[in-house]
């Protein structure tokens, strides 16, 4: 049994040394991780817990701060300082007021 | 905690695969290699990932291990070493060697 | 409710696309944070601020000082986050340990299970370090992505690895060029990049 994270040792190829400039939206997902962190509602090992479980899809697919937001929030309500639907209402609406105005 | 290893002690890391957080990379269990030192007590993190406090603190040791004892095709010199922080749970004293308690 | 409209003006996207699943749950999970008085909006700008402030040039300032100062490199070597906050950098809750490369031993950083790295003194890891292909290559072939990075090594140099798996973050203190006798602590800095910091090359004074 090998999490899908703990690649030490495989055989990959090449390394890609592109960098991307990084958005807000990244920069703000990363500075909530250390608010949070700060005031004790997450440590770093629950955020690394929930990134190694997002399963071997995602964690292909998203990016590195779309896995850091996904594992966040998964860590949040499961610690109850935010709902399931809260958060689907809040991302419902806030999709609605991105529509509106563009 | 009063530490179960000491720098310079031989040790191994122990070959177990459960599911969970685990920060004893994959490729390093089963290995040999030798206590470089002691970093101090740490909560432990395969703990911390589920929301506990992780105590009691775990001692952890950077463990030094010779590259071409861990891969068997290792391709550089033979005094390259791999470093590697590993919990105490984590290790057992190396055959014919005794932990100093 | 919405007197104190904790809601961001810009939730216009980075980019000219829509919103993303991911950018509107990071949207929607800081304003329930500040609704909910965990955070405020300027703890996150300032959190964000903070971070655009560092960058790799702390770094070379401590390296070039541990090369001018042998009472402080030594004092670095014993205790990283110490030294660091002698210089006024704020290390928060990191534990910094230094790790010196010599003629005869050449260090390199990785964490092959995620991503750790001394961001309190080089800023954000650079997207090369948290790919898997470094990850996974850097722990059993660092020799192979040293020259990748053109960096070559003779064999009689130890190339010791270290893979950031638990509290501590590594930062090498590279070896200092030849040809830099006398040089002043900021000039030597400006030969510091981020790349040496963490291993991949080698300061040059050319």
């Amino acid at each position: 049994m090998r999490g899908y994270h703990d690649i030490g040792g495989l055989p990959l190829g090449p390394i890609d040394r592109t960098q991307h400039d990084y958005a807000l939206w990244e920069k703000r997902v990363d500075a909530m991780l250390v608010l949070l962190s700060n005031k004790k509602l997450i440590t770093t090992d629950e955020l690394r817990l929930g990134i190694e479980t997002l399963g071997a899809d995602a964690y292909e697919r998203l990016s590195y701060y779309e896995r850091w937001i996904a594992s966040i929030a998964r860590a949040l309500v499961d610690r109850g300082v935010i709902t399931t639907d809260e958060l689907g209402r809040r991302m419902t609406d806030v999709s609605r007021r991105a529509r509106e105005s563009a | 905690m009063s530490p179960r290893f000491k720098p310079g002690d031989a040790v191994t890391v122990r070959r177990a695969y459960p599911p969970g957080h685990l920060r004893t990379p994959h490729f390093i269990r089963g290995k040999a290699g030798m206590v470089e030192r002691l970093c101090g007590n740490f909560p432990n993190p395969e703990e911390l990932a589920y929301g506990r406090n992780g105590l009691p603190a775990l001692p952890l040791y950077r463990v030094r291990f010779v590259q071409r004892q861990v891969w068997p095709d290792y391709a550089g010199a033979p005094g390259d070493t791999v470093d590697i922080e590993i919990y105490e749970h984590w290790l057992e004293p190396a055959a014919g060697e005794t932990s100093h308690a | 409710m919405h007197d104190d409209h904790p809601h961001s003006h810009d939730h216009r996207p980075d980019q000219d696309r829509p919103l993303s699943d991911h950018q509107l749950m990071e949207i929607a999970v800081r304003e329930l944070l500040i609704e909910k008085r965990i955070l405020t909006a300027d703890d996150v700008r300032r959190a964000v601020e903070a971070m655009d402030a560092r960058s790799p040039a702390l770094g070379a300032q401590v390296v070039a000082r541990a090369w001018t100062d042998p009472a402080f490199k030594a004092r670095l070597l014993a205790n990283g986050t110490a030294a660091c906050e002698e210089l006024g950098i704020a290390m928060g809750p990191t534990k910094l340990v230094v790790v010196e490369s010599t003629p005869e031993v050449h260090n390199l950083i990785v964490c092959t299970l995620c991503s750790c790295y001394p961001r309190m003194l080089l800023g954000l890891p650079p997207d090369w370090y948290k790919s898997r292909a470094y990850r996974a290559r850097a722990v059993r072939e660092p020799r192979a992505v040293l020259s990748e990075f053109g960096t070559e090594l003779a064999d009689d140099v130890t190339v010791r690895v270290h893979d950031s798996t638990a509290d501590m973050r590594y930062l090498v203190l590279p070896l200092r060029p030849p040809g830099t006798d006398g040089w002043s602590e900021e000039r030597l800095a400006g030969l510091v990049t981020r790349d040496s910091m963490v291993g991949v090359s080698v300061p040059q004074a050319a």
